[in-house]
């Protein structure tokens, strides 16, 4: 079965037609090239694929394509402005070693992007919660934590 | 210390990862994300038993399945071609199995669902055998043989070693401790999961796409693979992309990478083989589990008299580097304080579980989690204060250990002291708080464990003062880019941005031996140093000529060229360059460097100095143990190291971190669960990382001990970080509520059983 869906990606209008099962990872990977998106266990379980779909970050594997119609999608890919520039979340990341191998980099940035969005202020300990779901095995999450933190109050935005 | 860290512009400076940016932005490209015109997916279907004989085959109804390009058994594989360092393992095995990660068929298909329904489709006879899934067992006499052609289930190792003389020793000791302490299977969990893309050219040339950690390590293997398909003087091209995490995972080849291979050949076409998680935990090697028994004694006061250490490491059904890590054991055994009478004996033992392979610390960290532990037990034996105890049989600076290892730069007193001071080990801590110290040796300075223990670097200069770095080293995210760049633009008075550092391509890359033994930053730094060291020697004898100067007295900084106190004499290095190329007769500056540091085998007596120098360091926890559920909270964590000289703090501070986590886990939460050879917990929800919410509070007191062979005074530290933090784990529960775990991890329920056993 195909349905064919609308939505917004990163700014852009979008019109797809997408296979019932098709989840929204399949769709911004394999179809459309967006490869910022990564999978890192197709089970909802790291948090590599998050992106954030009407404000809300969700495990895009386990999230259906047809269910992103008529909702605001964006992905790691959105984030840099059109000049170039990081968004301030991308460059703490970058400035506070919150980079290692960098696979789980897109859905913790994604992750940390609808905290502060929704919470611009948040603390240590709301910053854990919201990164809960994102697995790094580089780090140690202590300057995952500091990037995230060296952005608090600009509430992650780049508008 | 001979230069202070101000006198540098570029080293020690936090200079966020050169690839940070592309990464934070989503472009960093991972095998994941490699894509071939006419490129095909590969799948791999492993075996049903633990142990069996392959009885019959059908693949025909696989075969015709449309999409479906080769389907490959143990019979299409050539004979000679096999892996593992004994080569042991052929990459689909023919007429019997050992393990359920042992590959039996593999398809090549237009689409990955195509050849996951494909592989469904492959009908298998076996014979069920007897497995063998416990080591001790697996070295009695009427235990069912893994190989029966080998007659016995014992590899053939030389680790028998005695140095001084224990017996001896231990008659002359006031007192002595004897334990049995066990670690289990935990693997690397990188979050980039396996993979590789083979093609072959028109003229059968293989190039191959993997998230290799020996680029030119696989470049031979891959070169034998093809001699054993008949492919004679053909060539084989590397690439490895954006590497989503190492660890020790990628220190061999595997069976993805010779099946893809193989279906590449069959189809004549690109062939992509990636794992999906479940296959990740299943069927990649873990680190080595391993039964230790340990004797230590000392005199009355204090002076450790000896080590005596038994292992049985089980080695699965096959071998790979898993099996040579009491080769790297041997060092905190015979030299993790000053110990003058050592006995170490470990037995390899076939079963028909998984298999083993490198994994940061390649043995260091269960072996340290047996001497640390019984440090303890010992010291408290001794009636002598835990850390008064370690600082009596401190390792210091000119120590010759009794495995021949040369102790040049070490800090690890000071290590040691740092953690006293910012845990405040006073013993006056509120109920079930308790505190626990581990020390760590490990190699440094490279570890010479193969014929060569070098890595090449060629340095081009272009007309602007950039710089391209090609180096045999090998990023996977722990920073080797940066650190290279960095000793390059120190040297040259450059800035880190202006180097441009490659590692991607063993067709443009000189050789290295792999990014192990943390010494990237140590070899790969001399192979890069020495490549601007002969650089900077070309533009001294230009700009000798141009400024009419001793070429001794021409200086480097801010990409100036300059005599220092002479206005006059000063240039843009971009200007100089072009002044240097653009006239008849001209030049442009490269420079090649291939650094072996100056470090020994192990010869038959198994002695042998066998890094330039060794990586030193202390860590400290603080814990609490709730007495109702046996959980242990990490309340405090201190990890001091002596790095020698810190290249890039902020990068060194990543290392530890990550690295304390991750031993963390292996301390009190990691396991991957074993039931007869099969693994229970292939995904994230049983198999217990780290998460966010397990963060703990982590110091990282750095000391500089500036080493002498080290570039700029630098040591490695990329696998230190989580070498003894389960002892320091292990000591400080005992401190804290009175029981002392052996057996990793130290889960609640081990925790609870104890003080049951305790209170009882």
């Amino acid at each position: 079965m195909t349905t064919n869906i609308s939505f917004s990606l990163n700014g852009d209008e979008i019109s797809y037609d997408v296979k019932d099962h098709w989840t929204l990872l399949h769709l911004l990977r394999e179809k459309m090239g967006l490869i910022g998106t990564k999978e890192g266990c197709g089970n909802g379980e790291c948090g590599a694929c998050t992106v954030i779909v009407d404000k809300l970050a969700i495990n895009s594997c386990l999230y259906l394509a047809v269910e992103v119609d008529g909702k605001t999608i964006e992905t790691i890919e959105g984030l840099a402005s059109t000049e170039g520039s990081l968004h301030p979340l991308q460059q703490s990341f970058v400035d506070n070693g919150g980079i290692q191998c960098g696979f789980c980099t897109p859905g913790m940035i994604m992750s940390s992007k609808a905290l502060l969005d929704e919470n611009p202020d948040a603390d240590r300990e709301e910053i854990k919660h919201a990164l809960a779901g994102n697995i790094c095995r580089c780090t140690g999450y202590i300057q995952i934590f500091e990037s995230v933190e060296a952005v608090k109050g600009m509430g992650g935005q780049n508008e | 210390m001979s230069k202070n860290n101000s006198e540098f512009s570029v080293v020690g400076k936090r200079i966020p990862k050169l690839d940070a940016a592309q990464k934070a932005m989503g472009r960093a490209e991972y095998i994941q994300d490699v894509k071939l015109p006419g490129m095909l997916y590969g799948k791999i279907l492993y075996s049903r038993y633990a142990h069996a004989n392959i009885v019959k085959i059908d693949t025909s109804k696989a075969v015709a399945l449309p999409g479906v390009h080769a389907v490959l058994t143990g019979e299409d594989v050539p004979k000679k071609m096999k892996m593992g360092f004994i080569k042991d393992n052929p990459p689909i095995k023919k007429g019997k199995v050992c393990s359920l990660r042992d590959e039996v068929a593999a398809v090549a298909a237009i689409s990955p669902e195509i050849a996951k329904k494909a592989l469904g489709l492959i009908e298998i006879e076996y014979e069920e055998l007897e497995g063998i899934f416990d080591p001790e067992k697996a070295m009695e006499k009427d235990s069912p043989l893994v190989n029966e052609h080998l007659k016995s289930n014992v590899l053939k190792m030389p680790w028998d070693i005695h140095y001084g003389d224990v017996e001896k020793a231990e008659k002359e000791s006031a007192f002595v401790v004897e334990d049995r302490f066990t670690t289990t299977w935990v693997t690397h969990c990188c979050m980039g999961t396996s993979g590789a893309v083979a093609l072959f050219d028109a003229s059968e040339n293989l190039t191959i796409y993997t998230n290799t950690q020996i680029p030119s390590l696989a470049h031979k293997d891959f070169l034998e693979a093809l001699k054993a398909m008949g492919l004679e003087n053909k060539r084989v091209r590397v690439i490895k992309p954006i590497i989503g995490g190492g660890f020790g995972s990628k220190l061999d080849t595997y069976a993805y990478e010779h099946i893809a291979i193989l279906l590449a050949y069959k189809c004549r076409k690109p062939v992509k083989v990636v794992f999906d998680r479940v296959e990740e935990f299943k069927a990649t090697s873990t680190r080595q589990p391993t039964i230790t028994y340990i004797k230590q004694g000392c005199d009355k006061n204090g002076k450790l008299l000896f080590r005596d250490m038994r292992m049985v490491l089980d080695n699965g059904g096959h071998t790979s580097w898993g099996a040579t890590t009491p080769s790297v054991m041997l060092m905190p055994i015979s030299s993790l304080y000053r110990v003058e009478n050592v006995k170490y004996v470990a037995k390899c033992v076939y079963t028909n579980n998984t298999y083993s392979q490198a994994m940061r610390g390649y043995g260091n960290p269960q072996a340290t989690f047996a001497i640390e532990s019984s440090m303890d037990i010992l010291a408290e034996k001794s009636g002598i204060d835990r850390i008064e105890f370690r600082r009596i049989n401190k390792n210091q600076s000119g120590d010759e250990t009794p495995q021949g290892l040369k102790i040049t730069s070490c800090g690890l007193e000071e290590c040691i002291d740092a953690v006293k001071k910012e845990l405040k080990f006073d013993g006056k801590n509120e109920k079930s708080v308790g505190t626990g110290i581990a020390s760590l040796i490990h190699v440094g300075g490279g570890a010479r464990i193969y014929g060569s223990d070098g890595c090449g670097a060629i340095l081009k200069m272009d007309d602007y003062g950039k710089v391209d770095v090609f180096t045999g080293g090998t990023d996977m995210g722990q920073g080797m880019d940066n650190i290279t760049a960095q000793i390059v633009a120190e040297e040259l008075g450059l800035l880190a941005e202006d180097i441009n550092v490659i590692h991607s391509d063993t067709d443009i890359c000189p050789w290295d031996v792999g990014a192990h033994a943390s010494r990237s930053t140590f070899v790969a730094g001399n192979a890069a140093l020495g490549a601007a060291k002969k650089v900077k020697k070309k533009i001294q004898a230009i700009a000798s000529k141009l400024f009419d100067a001793p070429a001794g007295k021409i200086k480097f900084k801010n990409k100036l060229v300059f005599v220092p106190g002479d206005e006059e004499k000063s240039m843009p290095i971009g200007k100089l360059l072009r002044k240097a190329h653009f006239r008849p007769g001209g030049t442009m500056l490269m420079a090649e460097n291939f650094y072996d540091p100056d470090n020994e085998n192990m010869g038959k007596e198994l002695k042998g100095n066998m890094s330039m120098t060794y990586s030193f360091g202390a860590h400290g926890a603080k814990v609490k143990v709730d007495e109702e559920t046996g959980k242990v909270e990490v309340l405090e964590y201190v990890a001091a190291h002596d790095v020698g000289r810190a290249i890039n703090p902020l990068l060194l501070e990543g290392q530890v971190y990550g690295g304390v986590v991750m031993g963390l886990g292996y301390a009190l939460t990691e396991e991957v669960t074993v039931k007869d050879g099969e693994i229970m917990n292939a995904n994230f929800r049983d198999y217990k990382l780290f998460t966010a919410k397990d963060a703990v509070k982590i110091k990282a007191p750095v000391i500089e001990t500036d080493d002498k062979d080290g570039p700029f005074g630098a040591k490695g530290i990329g696998e230190p970080g989580c070498v003894p933090t389960a002892p320091a784990i292990a000591n400080a529960v005992y401190d804290a509520v009175g029981v002392r775990i052996k057996n990793l991890p130290i889960t609640p329920e081990k925790v609870l059983a104890a003080l049951k056993e305790k209170n009882n």
